[in-house]
């Protein structure tokens, strides 16, 4: 089976001048995460949608998408966890209690505040996870990323020809997710915020998909402002 | 739902753009798309300005095919292939909708299918088999053109259909003449053309003629000029130099031009004129029917194919372009990953 993962855990601490998390907020005449669900609620080959948040929202989510998407028993919604590897723990689990896990099944996870991903990046993740067990979607770095340790100071700029910046969705087989993440010590655990990264640490490979310059993460203020524009001058 | 579509922000210059559609119809991923002259003019900033500026930005190609992804309605599966209709009636009206003032056309009038998804209604998309092959299948919308225009010649004449010229060795002037030889096995058809590389791939035709170069006694019962552009004035006047009285003469070929056509020798010999634009969903099933009975064509049309260009990012579609318009010949597929 094909799961999609929709990580809407964050209390959005960076956002600012409001207490509503950022995935809750309108874009255009819907809230941001209604926006994102839509993308993968389209999709055939996504069996289930899990919609992680926190516990506190998730009778909100379960209004917003009776409100908009309508009835949808392929759409569930599951409280996430403190750390961003808890709620993705937390998506196995309810996987491996409701539908069991066999060595085909995929997990694609997606941040909530991404609502522009598009249904080729979506498509490209199955595929990828499916051939490669486990992907990242990027886009080709565009700054120069500069390295410096004490803030002050710069440490080394690498070549930015190799750097990427990292999006969402990320997708995994699950057996392999889930034996790595059950191999970390609690050191390990710590560090390791980045689902990817666990891969990369244990020396797995994780394929590239091509991310689009248009799937940004809403963390800031300006960023829905920014979207909400784009949006609005779609309508003009 | 939010949708990213790839619009020609002015000329030679793509952009990504969020639009958003409603999941009303049925949503298409495009697979396979194919660049008509149409799309290069805007590409290449040839429209005139006034027109540019009220059309872009605007996301091109009008002809292609995708697989169904939704259909709230159930009409189609998820994954059936499938041809999208480019003409989109918004009204009913006494004449062909594909005529008609009330109708929108992609790539033109809106927004054509260089996106993530689509949304049309389910009358402007129409199933295809499963093995119709895609580079071919890409460019139906440019056959149907052919076909539409052929059936309104059928309802027409009155007068022989034993020959039959096509001007033009070109694309259209290739589909056309393949048509007409499907759909009058027992008709002549002539084609009529100014290079001989070209000219060489109408074998299937019953003649070939460089337009310098044809027999005094030759005549035909009807003509299909496929020509367009300037060139289209030479053409027009031969094909009523060799016209028998009362035939018919189909206009394929545009013109950013007006045309000077010798109306004496039309009074003299009774001819009659029809334009031809564009198609509708009867052509479109037509089409797909005639494809599917007549598998060999698609061996004749895979020599239309002279570029299949991977769109992964706008870069690759902006060289696809600039390589289409070095082709002399042919058509270019874009095999659309974006």
């Amino acid at each position: 089976m094909i799961f999609a993962a929709i990580l809407a855990g964050g209390i959005g601490s960076r956002m600012g001048g409001t207490d509503t998390p950022k995935q809750f907020l309108d874009l255009g005449d819907k809230p941001v995460i209604i926006h994102t669900i839509e993308k993968f609620a389209i999709n055939s080959k996504i069996d289930k949608i899990i919609v992680l948040t926190p516990q506190n929202f998730i009778n909100h989510t379960n209004h917003l998408i009776e409100e908009y998407i309508g009835e949808n028993e392929d759409i569930v919604v599951i409280e996430g966890g403190e750390t961003r590897n808890d709620t993705l723990i937390n998506s196995i689990s309810y996987i491996d209690e409701n539908f069991g896990i066999d060595d085909d099944s995929i997990i694609v996870t997606h941040d909530s505040v991404r609502p522009f991903v598009t249904h080729r990046i979506i498509e490209d993740n199955i595929e990828a996870a499916k051939r490669y067990g486990a992907c990242d979607t990027v886009v080709p770095a565009t700054d120069t990323i500069v390295e410096s340790i004490n803030g002050r100071t710069i440490e080394s700029i690498p070549v930015r020809d190799y750097y990427y910046q990292g999006q969402t969705p990320q997708s995994f087989n699950i057996k392999k997710l889930f034996n790595l993440i059950n191999s970390l010590t609690e050191e390990e655990s710590n560090i390791l915020t980045d689902a990817c990264k666990i891969f990369a640490l244990k020396d797995e490979d994780v394929y590239l998909v091509d991310g689009e310059v248009t799937n940004i993460k809403i963390t800031y203020p300006y960023d829905l402002k920014l979207a909400n524009t784009i949006l609005e001058d779609q309508h003009d | 739902m939010i949708n990213i579509v790839y619009r020609l922000k002015s000329p030679k210059f793509f952009e990504e753009s969020i639009d958003e559609i409603e999941l009303d119809g049925v949503v298409v991923r495009p697979t396979f798309l194919s660049i008509c002259q149409a799309d290069q003019r805007y590409y290449q900033g040839s429209r005139p300005a006034e027109i540019l500026d009220k059309k872009l930005p605007m996301a091109l190609i009008h002809e292609g095919i995708g697989e169904v992804v939704f259909d709230g309605e159930g009409n189609f599966k998820s994954g059936d292939k499938v041809v999208m209709i480019p003409n989109t009636p918004c009204g009913e009206d006494v004449c062909r909708l594909n005529y008609s003032y009330k109708s929108k056309f992609r790539g033109s009038g809106f927004d054509g299918f260089t996106s993530d998804l689509i949304k049309l209604e389910a009358d402007r998309v129409v199933k295809l088999p499963d093995d119709f092959n895609n580079h071919v299948s890409a460019f139906i919308e440019l056959i149907t053109v052919a076909y539409q225009g052929i059936s309104k010649f059928d309802e027409l004449t009155i007068t022989p259909k034993d020959r039959l010229g096509v001007w033009g060795d070109g694309n259209l002037g290739f589909i056309t003449s393949l048509l007409l030889k499907v759909i009058y096995p027992e008709s002549e058809v002539i084609i009529f053309g100014k290079h001989q590389d070209n000219l060489a791939l109408f074998s299937f035709t019953d003649e070939q003629y460089r337009i310098h170069d044809v027999p005094k006694d030759l005549v035909v019962d009807h003509g299909f000029e496929c020509v367009g552009s300037s060139a289209s004035q030479t053409a027009i006047e031969q094909i009523i130099d060799l016209i028998n009285p009362q035939g018919t003469i189909n206009l394929f070929g545009v013109s950013e031009y007006p045309i000077p056509i010798n109306t004496r020798m039309i009074l003299e010999k009774g001819i009659t004129i029809q334009g031809n634009s564009r198609s509708e969903r009867e052509d479109f099933i037509g089409v797909v029917k005639l494809l599917d009975e007549n598998p060999q064509l698609f061996d004749y049309l895979e020599k239309l194919v002279t570029n299949v260009c991977e769109i992964n990012s706008l870069n690759d579609l902006k060289e696809a372009f600039d390589q289409d318009s070095i082709s002399k010949f042919g058509k270019t597929i874009l095999k659309w990953n974006k």
